[in-house]
């Protein structure tokens, strides 16, 4: 089990200060005039090297990313900071933002030093109005002291940071949707490309990224990136919140190593499956956006990119969803289409009409009220969805139906021929 | 139409620091934050003309405030209750028993989803996820969260807000936030520097 | 230049280009729904998704930038599969009321469905129900039908400038609408419903009216105002259904201003069947003999200094020819084709858009004075509008203050301005002499006025201080608002030798120094003020001219004849008869060229070949048929005082000027609308039983 020592976010759980004295004391902000000094590339450099993938669901390079922006350009640079936690199954960003907030300000430095940007704006939902006044409080003690402002930590570098709050859409978690936001409009992702690093915020060259991805810099920069490459595994590396949900003993978040088997993570940490791990179902591993996979498979998968890649499955957010026997697993997902319909931005036409297709049959398949054959024609309705949208809200609305079909077929077809036993009434289910 | 909106002096103010946020010219970064500034002052929903003063505040074209509006889901186009009660049902907190949750609400507020009471105390509404799932089931009542609860502490909180008390925000469990139930199983090692306590 | 294959063919395309265009280039067609070459690319529809050759999945073509080595393949099975799955989805909730859908037989769904679409629904829920909106009297909406395109959204912002159309809500509630209920204030808003792919969005005129492929369609040109956009008249069993644009890159790109679109309702409303003769005191009808013998009197028994002659703003030039040569033959030389007055005339470069409609996008700066484009000319508004989004374009606007749908320094409303920049006194001065390709615009605002000769002069002064006509480009610009105008200018349609013109006849008429007066479809001046005189009046609607009328020959609306129009550029057009005059009406020349064989002077052509040669013969402009020919420089206008008073406007209802928009129940309901601001009552309408 990863060692406190080598854990970022000491105050995960909000047992200590979050203000700057107790930020202090735990580390940050010390020596950031430093590592400004080393410059870009260095940055960039070190980033790269420590492995850290983003943290919001995509698991691209960080420091990868970075060096997409421009090195010289007329036009300002901006950082922008994903904070639209939405994805269901997740909830870390917030304890970062309402317990840990200065590292996130830090970081905003660093990373903003690193790809030539003065502003950053953090795009926070609008629900998380806790989290936005101690985030803002953390900015407020920052600039008061000289952090961030004009020649930021004392490093020449002049640099805001502006919080900004959303009012409601998952899709502002795409980064595109997130800056037609910040611009003042709908929600609705943009065509790709051209990409943010050429046109994002204002048309100008910008990096969006996840809080916590932004939030670790500063200590991998502090640690080194050969600490953070030694923990976790190969092009998997360092360590991670998860937030483990469901039928567990004892839900919570927590950091652990990348890597860590999905039992340990629920068994150590979460008190285990409710009714023991043979009384497991499933577990969608990484955010609702994620296929579920079957008990079987959650018995040995290891918890990071590639492993669940490899399993059909991804790491995402590493929000851990985990559905004992009782669940009506058919509902579960179901209840997801319901979410991906409602969360749609409308804008093309096969998530638009594809979300609310899916929802309707799996709303049916539910209580069974379907023909065996349409089993197979919401598959491909996923597949019709997937891969032909604008934005990858059609292929996380996609998997998860895909998922449950993949796996739980035999389940969906005891409900239609026990519909049709009954002569097609259908009896109430119960809620778990 | 009835009178123009106008904004408070503090909201104002408020308002103007939160333009200044933006570069020149890009003042219509700041139609989400207006708006909600205008629906907090307008008693939780957005008229018309709130709108339409959020327009012309930012110099934008109507329309494009009307589409804001009617996208983001904390917008109300309609007036509610004094207490919005919205309880989270998506999937992570309905297998914690979000459908209780909903059930406990209305059987005492004597509503349904999406309803508002006759005295205009309460309006319940069903949501999607408010990102708080491992202390699931959870309800937002005005800004607080309130997590980890029964239907027994939902009634209650209920009874508070009716009473005109305030509840304690966040888990009703007892739990630290986040934290496992029965005790830490990370962030023991006294060692780490953990910058005194909260 | 990148080079792409196409389904295994190379194609080089210029750079910027999208591989949609780059597929077409190649002969390869692309379905598409929501891309419009004249508007901004959305990317929503998807229907033009094709495989790109390393790419993991399908990429819209529409957005793609086209790149150099690109290996694109669109006859595939996951290409056609990707399209199958759009046209599904896009047909789920769409109703199928194809039956009594107007858009029906020019569809792109059901065209697209053709190609892409199942013989058999799989979609077993409920149909979405959207609620319609009510857009104002032109545009009907059926929301059931939309497939949430965008591209009403896209052309009212970005072409007509007006940002009311909208999406609001989220998901597959999403709604394309206004929000709050209100007709759009562009006079361009009749081109949705030629965007709208579906028929979510009608004309509302033509609703239920007719099947398109029952319609005679006609290939011409319109004539409510001076641009002379290219039209369709279709039309059935006599009668004119409706009016489309056809696309002319020089003059209106593929728009239609809404009067021209929308007023032919007017083209059978108190229309002139047969000629009538004054008897007792009351217009009774007569047959044609009996109606020439009476005008061949009149005119053979005046002398000719007593007789005088005004020709409308819609009068062809075929009908001007005839009129002029017929009166000059009697010795008339009283004649005005300048009903408003306006003090233009002299050299043809004087009274033309000089820079032409298509050359302003090479325009920099602009000064307009005394003109409201976006009513006097609204697609020439559009091509203004179009070269300020293309950014670097100053506008200075000297008049009434008007929102004019793109952004304008107003410098001022009377003339001290247009002084002050012609004497170099002005910042806009120095504006216009640094600029590349300067140009202004002057409008009848100024012209009409007493002193619009003098202003003329001060006009042609900054052209000529600010070197605005040099190698390739004359900035100097007339918006005339007549479509007839040019063409009796160019024919000399104006006062001969000691003649009078419009003012003067109407004070002759009125003092009783004139006898007769000829109005030759001209409707637009005070005709009671014809004291005693004798009234002829030549036209097709019994308007305002036609009461005060001793006779009235019935002739035919531009619908109705092969005529010939020349611009506001100075372009020779032509109408072409879609249907035949009402009753006894008939084509203008000939009614002319009938008199002029009753008076015993026949005029020299019997056919309209004849006429045609006469006319290229009288001004080798009409030889040309199309084109522009530009003008050469000369001296005009006058040095004289003008009055510091104010500008007025042109137009003071763009929905009715002339004798056909006044006869339109649509144009009535839009001027209720948009200029008396009145709400309409759509309960009739949306029964779908109203008129």
């Amino acid at each position: 089990m990863l060692k406190d020592s080598d854990r970022i976010f000491t105050n995960l759980y909000g047992y200590h200060d979050w203000r700057l004295a107790g930020a202090q004391a735990r580390g940050d902000w010390d020596g950031t005039a430093a590592i400004l000094a080393k410059g870009r590339e260095w940055i960039i450099d070190e980033m790269k090297a420590s492995g850290l993938r983003g943290r919001g669901g995509a698991g691209f390079s960080t420091g990868m990313k970075w060096s997409f922006m421009p090195k010289q350009s007329d036009r300002p640079h901006y950082l922008v900071v994903n904070a639209d936690e939405g994805e269901p199954g997740t909830c870390k960003d917030r304890d970062i933002m309402r317990h840990d907030p200065h590292k996130l300000v830090e970081g905003c430095l660093i990373a903003s030093f690193a790809i030539g940007a003065r502003a950053c704006y953090i795009y926070i939902r609008g629900e998380f109005y806790n989290e936005a006044s101690n985030l803002q409080g953390a900015i407020d003690e920052a600039y008061a002291v000289g952090l961030i402002g004009k020649n930021a930590c004392g490093s020449g570098w002049d640099f805001d940071l502006y919080l900004h709050r959303g009012a409601g859409a998952y899709i502002c978690g795409e980064e595109t949707a997130l800056i037609e936001s910040l611009e003042g409009r709908k929600g609705q992702p943009r065509l790709k490309p051209p990409f943010p690093a050429q046109a994002g915020l204002y048309g100008c060259p910008t990096t969006v990224n996840n809080v916590e991805t932004i939030a670790v810099a500063p200590t991998i920069l502090r640690r080194g990136a050969g600490w953070f490459a030694g923990l976790g595994r190969d092009k998997n590396t360092g360590t991670k919140i998860f937030c483990i949900s469901g039928h567990v003993n004892n839900p919570c978040n927590v950091e652990e190593e990348m890597g860590i088997p999905l039992k340990d993570l629920i068994e150590k940490h979460a008190g285990g499956v409710r009714g023991g791990w043979d009384n497991l179902l499933a577990v969608i591993p990484g955010g609702s956006s994620v296929p579920v996979l079957p008990r079987e498979i959650c018995d040995t998968v290891l918890m990071d990119f590639d492993s669940l890649r490899a399993v059909r499955s991804g790491l995402g957010t590493a929000g851990i969803i985990v559905m004992d026997k009782s669940t009506d697993i058919v509902k579960a997902i179901a209840r997801l289409s319901k979410f991906y319909k409602h969360e749609s931005c409308g804008q093309c036409t096969p998530c638009r009409e594809g979300t609310g297709w899916m929802w309707r049959v799996m709303e049916r398949l539910v209580v069974g009220k379907a023909e065996i054959e349409e089993i197979d024609m919401l598959e491909d309705v996923t597949r019709q969805v997937e891969g032909h949208t604008i934005c990858a809200l059609g292929d996380a609305a996609a998997w998860p139906v895909q998922g449950l079909i993949r796996h739980f077929r035999p389940e969906l077809e005891r409900r239609i021929h026990a519909y049709k036993g009954r002569g097609g009434t259908s009896l109430p289910m119960a809620a778990e | 139409m009835s009178a123009p909106f106008v904004l408070t002096s503090d909201n104002e103010a408020l308002a103007q620091r939160i333009i200044a946020k933006y570069p020149h010219g890009r003042q219509a970064s700041a139609v989400i934050p207006l708006l909600d500034i205008v629906q907090r002052q307008n008693g939780g929903w957005l008229s018309r003309e709130a709108m339409d003063f959020v327009a012309q505040r930012l110099d934008m074209p109507a329309i494009r405030v009307y589409e804001v509006a009617s996208f983001y889901t904390m917008f109300n186009l309609k007036p509610i209750g004094r207490h919005f009660v919205q309880v989270c049902t998506t999937t992570p907190c309905w297998l914690r028993g979000s459908d209780a949750i909903v059930h406990a609400c209305e059987k005492r507020l004597g509503i349904g989803l999406g309803d508002t009471t006759a005295d205009g105390a309460f309006t319940l509404v069903e949501v999607e996820c408010l990102g708080a799932c491992v202390n699931a089931p959870m309800v937002q009542v005005g800004d607080d969260y309130y997590e980890d609860l029964t239907p027994e502490t939902m009634t209650q909180i209920l009874d508070d807000l009716a009473a005109g008390r305030q509840p304690r925000v966040g888990p009703q469990s007892g739990r630290k936030t986040s934290e496992p139930l029965p005790g830490l199983t990370t962030l023991t090692d006294a060692a780490v520097q953990t910058g005194g306590t909260d | 230049m990148p080079k792409l294959t196409i389904d295994g063919k190379e194609v080089e395309v210029p750079p910027g280009a999208t591989v949609l265009q780059a597929c077409e280039a190649a002969g390869v067609e692309v379905p598409r729904f929501c891309y419009h070459e004249r508007l901004s690319i959305a990317g929503n529809c998807r229907m033009c998704l094709v495989e790109m050759e390393k790419a993991p999945k399908p990429i819209a073509s529409c957005a793609m930038p086209a790149g150099d080595g690109m290996v694109i393949k669109t006859d595939t099975p996951t290409v056609r599969k990707a399209r199958r799955g759009v046209m599904e989805f896009l047909l789920i909730n769409h109703p199928l009321d194809c039956p009594i859908c107007d858009q029906g037989g020019e569809c792109d769904l059901q065209d697209q469905a053709m190609a892409y679409g199942f013989d058999r629904g799989r979609y077993e829920e409920n149909k979405r129900a959207v609620k319609d909106k009510n857009l104002g009297p032109l545009v009907k909406t059926f929301m059931n039908r939309c497939i949430h395109c965008t591209r009403c959204i896209r052309f009212a912002t970005e072409v007509a400038g007006v940002e009311e159309l909208g999406a609001t809500g989220r998901g597959e509630h999403m709604e394309v609408g206004t929000y709050v209920e209100k007709a759009l204030s562009s006079e361009l808003s009749g081109n949705i419903v030629d965007l709208c792919p579906v028929g979510a969005l009608t004309s509302k005129p033509y609703a239920f009216v007719s099947r398109p492929w029952e319609l005679a369609k006609t290939e011409s040109i319109d004539v409510l105002d001076a641009v002379g956009a290219a039209i369709r008249v279709d039309a059935r069993g006599g009668e004119v259904l409706r009016v489309l644009p056809r696309l002319n890159d020089a003059v209106n790109d593929e728009w239609l201003a809404d009067k021209s679109r929308y007023a032919y309702d007017g083209l059978k409303r108190q229309r002139l069947d047969r000629p009538y003769v004054r008897r007792d005191g009351r217009l009774q009808p007569a047959s044609w003999p009996e109606a020439f013998e009476v005008v061949a009197k009149r005119l053979l028994g005046t002398t000719p200094e007593r007789i005088g002659v005004i020709a409308g703003d819609q009068v062809d030039a075929e009908a001007v020819l005839a009129l002029r040569d017929l009166m000059r033959g009697l010795g008339v030389q009283s004649l005005d084709c300048r009903q408003d007055g306006a003090k233009i005339g002299g050299p043809r470069v004087s009274y033309l858009f000089n820079t032409t409609i298509a050359g302003i996008d090479q325009a920099d700066v602009c000064l307009i004075i005394g003109s409201d484009p976006r009513w006097e000319a609204p697609l020439l508004n559009a091509r203004l509008r179009k070269r300020y989004l293309a950014r670097n374009f100053t506008v200075g606007l000297i008049g009434p203050e008007r929102d004019l749908t793109y952004r304008h320094q107003h410098l001022g409303n009377d003339p001290s301005v247009l002084l002050a920049i012609a004497d170099g006194h002005h910042p806009f001065a120095d504006l216009l002499k640094a600029a590349k390709a300067p140009m202004l615009i002057l409008g009848m605002g100024a012209l009409r006025r007493p002193d619009g000769a003098a202003l003329l002069g001060a006009a042609r002064r900054i052209a000529e201080a600010t070197n605005m006509v040099r190698d390739g480009w004359n900035g100097f610009n007339v918006l005339n608002t007549a479509a007839g105008r040019v063409g009796a200018l160019d024919l000399g349609f104006l006062p001969g030798q000691g003649g009078r013109d419009t003012a003067g006849i109407l004070a002759g008429a009125g003092d009783g120094s004139l006898d007769v007066v000829w109005l030759q479809d001209a409707d637009e001046i005070d005709a009671s003020r014809l004291g005693n005189a004798f009234v002829i009046y030549q036209g097709h609607h019994g308007d305002r001219a036609a009461n005060r009328a001793d006779v009235i020959l019935p002739g035919a609306a531009y619908t109705e004849k092969d005529a010939t129009y020349v611009n506001l550029e100075g372009r020779v057009q032509r109408t072409k008869q879609a249907v035949f005059p009402p009753g006894e009406a008939r084509e203008d020349w000939k009614i002319l060229r009938a008199l002029s064989q009753v008076m015993g002077r026949p005029l020299p052509f019997d056919s309209l070949a004849q006429l045609r040669t006469a006319l290229a013969a009288a001004n080798p402009v009409f030889g040309a048929v199309g084109v522009v020919q530009p003008a050469p420089w000369a001296s005009f206008g006058t040095l004289d005082p003008v009055d510091l008073m104010p500008f007025g406007r042109a137009i003071e209802n763009y929905y009715q000027t002339c004798a056909i928009s006044r006869a339109s129940v649509t144009m009535a309901k839009c001027t209720d609308l948009h200029i008396h601001g009145r709400e309409i009552d759509d309960t009739m309408e949306r029964t779908g039983s109203y008129g």
